[in-house]
């Protein structure tokens, strides 16, 4: 008997959930800084699109950038 | 009574004020169509973490499967475990991360737009727009009942009005706050509902003596519970509340299938929880949310589970009954029945707004996804872009959806919030899961491929719902009116089997069997798609 359960399927299923969590928390924990590594790439990538995007958005609607 | 009613309606007019506030200053933050549809790409963790989390779980979750497991015990906790193994584990480290990488590569802005552009097809855009701009409505509404309807039974609101109100409250932060307001709302709404549960775990076990002392006098209950307060259960395979229901028996199956199918598959293609895979600027994000979001479901769901199960100790020491015999036999007043008994009324207040963020967490995100899938995905993919802003199409989409959604809510009868769930995942399992997961891991999928694998998968999966899935074919009348019979083939197990268990793989099959028949896709086109994925 474990956790005041008989049946090792339920509490298998109880402990389960726990290491389930536990693995979700170690995986945070070791991961924490990591895979932050292209971000500032990327916000540039989407900076540039943004500016492409409205100066075509401003062309189809004849308005013009005040510099264009 | 009287006084209980004027303090909870303080507490919710209050809560009400909170979610309207931070809705507002979602709103302040929102400029851009990217701003609207993915947070402009810039999501604290925390907050995509628990949006996930809250639109995950709704109330039918907490209240329904409580209660479930107040009827069947803890047999049922391979449902948590599932939720956090697949629907956070694997569904961030593994899909999370690809999605949010191609759907950046590809601008993408909503979850039909992330897989027509990865397979270059305006089709798919369009079509799967249209699968859950029809078959939202329906999910949508069910929750939408499912909250009036418990709003009006604690409240004492007429449940008309009740309906209504909380439609236009919950559109307010979703028309003008768009993502931000949708996922600002449900980190609230996700914390609310973290703190309520986390009380109610310690409580159960506190009320029943501890944690092994509680287990214990829970495997001990089979023993001393009379035998014919569990007949109608161990009819249908229940043997105790801390063993298994005996192997093939009727609840075998459904643990099993909804484990499996419902749970285990279904999480991964919906399209609301997929989006905000693209809501946080990088994998670092992610990583981050993987620990909030894995304590988050376990706190959420396994209360829910251990608390219904636990309530028969509590009951039956102090009445004598067990917890079916308290509520006559409606599993779902057990949870409400236990909080209202073993709990202070302070706690029954928190409880409730529990449940109330539960619901409108989960509403926001289908009302979103259905305002993006009919403004973006359908009017701009089909028309073309022809106003400025994509925003105001979206905006002009969900307030058609929650029109639909209110008018859906007068109709349908009270009973259909468990099938109207049902039909929604085996529809989207079957239109987007065999493609979402080849989009992000096998490069050799084509443009035929899917499109063969979404047709055909979706049409199945209707075909199967309507004409054979005994729940939802009798629950809708069409087959009985064409045919005059309820289901097409009445022999077992036919008409138990789930449209996930045809349609999916039909779908699957299909996808690689055109696939390897047709051109495989550019090399160009792929890394563009994968560029930078890991």
């Amino acid at each position: 008997m474990v956790l005041g359960i008989d049946d090792p399927w339920v509490w298998g299923a109880y402990i389960g959930c726990i290491l389930a969590m536990l693995l979700c928390v170690v995986y945070g924990i070791i991961n924490w800084n990591k895979g932050g590594e292209d971000e500032e790439g990327e916000i540039k990538e989407e900076m540039e699109w943004h500016k492409k995007e409205k100066d075509m958005e401003n062309k189809d609607l004849g308005i013009w950038d005040e510099e264009g | 009574m009287a006084n209980n009613l004027l303090d909870l309606s303080i507490i919710v007019l209050i809560y009400l004020a909170l979610i309207i506030y931070v809705g507002y200053v979602a709103w302040r933050r929102t400029k851009t169509a990217d701003d609207y549809m993915v947070a402009g790409r810039s999501t604290h963790p925390f907050i995509m973490a628990l949006s996930y989390g809250a639109t995950f779980i709704s109330t039918a979750a907490i209240v329904g499967f409580g209660g479930v497991a107040g009827v069947y015990g803890l047999g049922l906790l391979w449902l948590p475990f599932m939720n956090i193994i697949v629907g956070i584990f694997i569904a961030f480290v593994f899909f999370g991360k690809r999605t949010r990488k191609i759907g950046h590569n590809l601008k993408a802005l909503t979850f039909p737009e992330f897989l027509s552009r990865r397979f270059n097809s305006r089709f798919i855009q369009y079509f799967s727009g249209a699968v859950i701009f029809l078959g939202m409505p329906l999910y949508a509404s069910v929750v939408l009942i499912g909250m009036a309807d418990f709003v009006h039974t604690t409240l004492s609101i007429n449940y008309n009005i009740a309906l209504v109100a909380l439609a236009i409250i919950v559109s307010i932060y979703v028309v003008f706050g768009g993502i931000r307001g949708v996922m600002y709302t449900d980190a609230l709404q996700g914390s609310i509902m973290f703190i309520g549960m986390l009380i109610l775990f310690g409580a159960i076990y506190w009320i029943t003596g501890g944690f092994v002392a509680g287990n214990q006098a829970l495997t001990n209950l089979i023993h001393v519970a009379p035998a014919q307060a569990t007949a109608v259960a161990a009819a249908t395979g229940f043997t105790g509340w801390t063993s298994m229901p005996s192997f093939g028996s009727p609840f075998w199956w459904t643990l099993v299938s909804t484990l499996i199918l419902g749970v285990g598959i279904g999480v991964l293609s919906q399209p609301q929880l997929a989006v905000r895979f693209m809501t946080v600027k990088s994998n670092r994000e992610l990583n981050r949310a993987v620990l909030i979001g894995g304590i988050f479901i376990f706190v959420i769901t396994v209360s829910a589970y251990v608390v219904g199960a636990l309530s028969n100790v509590y009951f039956f020491n102090t009445m004598g009954k067990l917890a079916i015999q308290v509520v006559n036999g409606n599993a779902d007043n057990i949870m409400p029945a236990f909080i209202a008994a073993a709990l202070p009324l302070w706690f029954a207040y928190i409880f409730m707004i529990t449940l109330l963020s539960a619901a409108m967490s989960t509403l926001s995100a289908q009302f979103h996804l259905q305002g993006t899938a009919l403004g973006h995905d359908i009017f701009e993919t089909v028309f073309g872009k022809k106003v400025r802003s994509s925003v105001l199409i979206a905006r002009i989409g969900i307030i058609i959806g929650v029109i639909i959604a209110v008018i859906l809510g007068f109709i349908l009868p009270p009973n259909i919030i468990a099938v109207g769930t049902a039909i929604w995942y085996s529809i989207a399992a079957a239109a987007f899961l065999s493609m979402y997961a080849f989009a992000c891991f096998w490069k050799r999928s084509t443009k035929a491929g899917v499109i063969t694998g979404l047709v055909v998968g979706t049409l199945a999966s209707i075909f199967w719902l309507v004409f054979e899935f005994g729940e939802s074919a009798g629950a809708l009348g069409i087959c009985k009116f064409i045919t005059g019979k309820t289901v097409l083939v009445a022999t077992a197990p036919w008409p138990t089997v789930d449209s996930i268990v045809i349609a999916l793989p039909i779908a699957f099959i299909l996808t690689v069997v055109v696939s390897l028949l047709t051109k495989p896709p550019s090399k160009e086109h792929l890394d563009k798609c994968f560029s930078g994925v890991k």
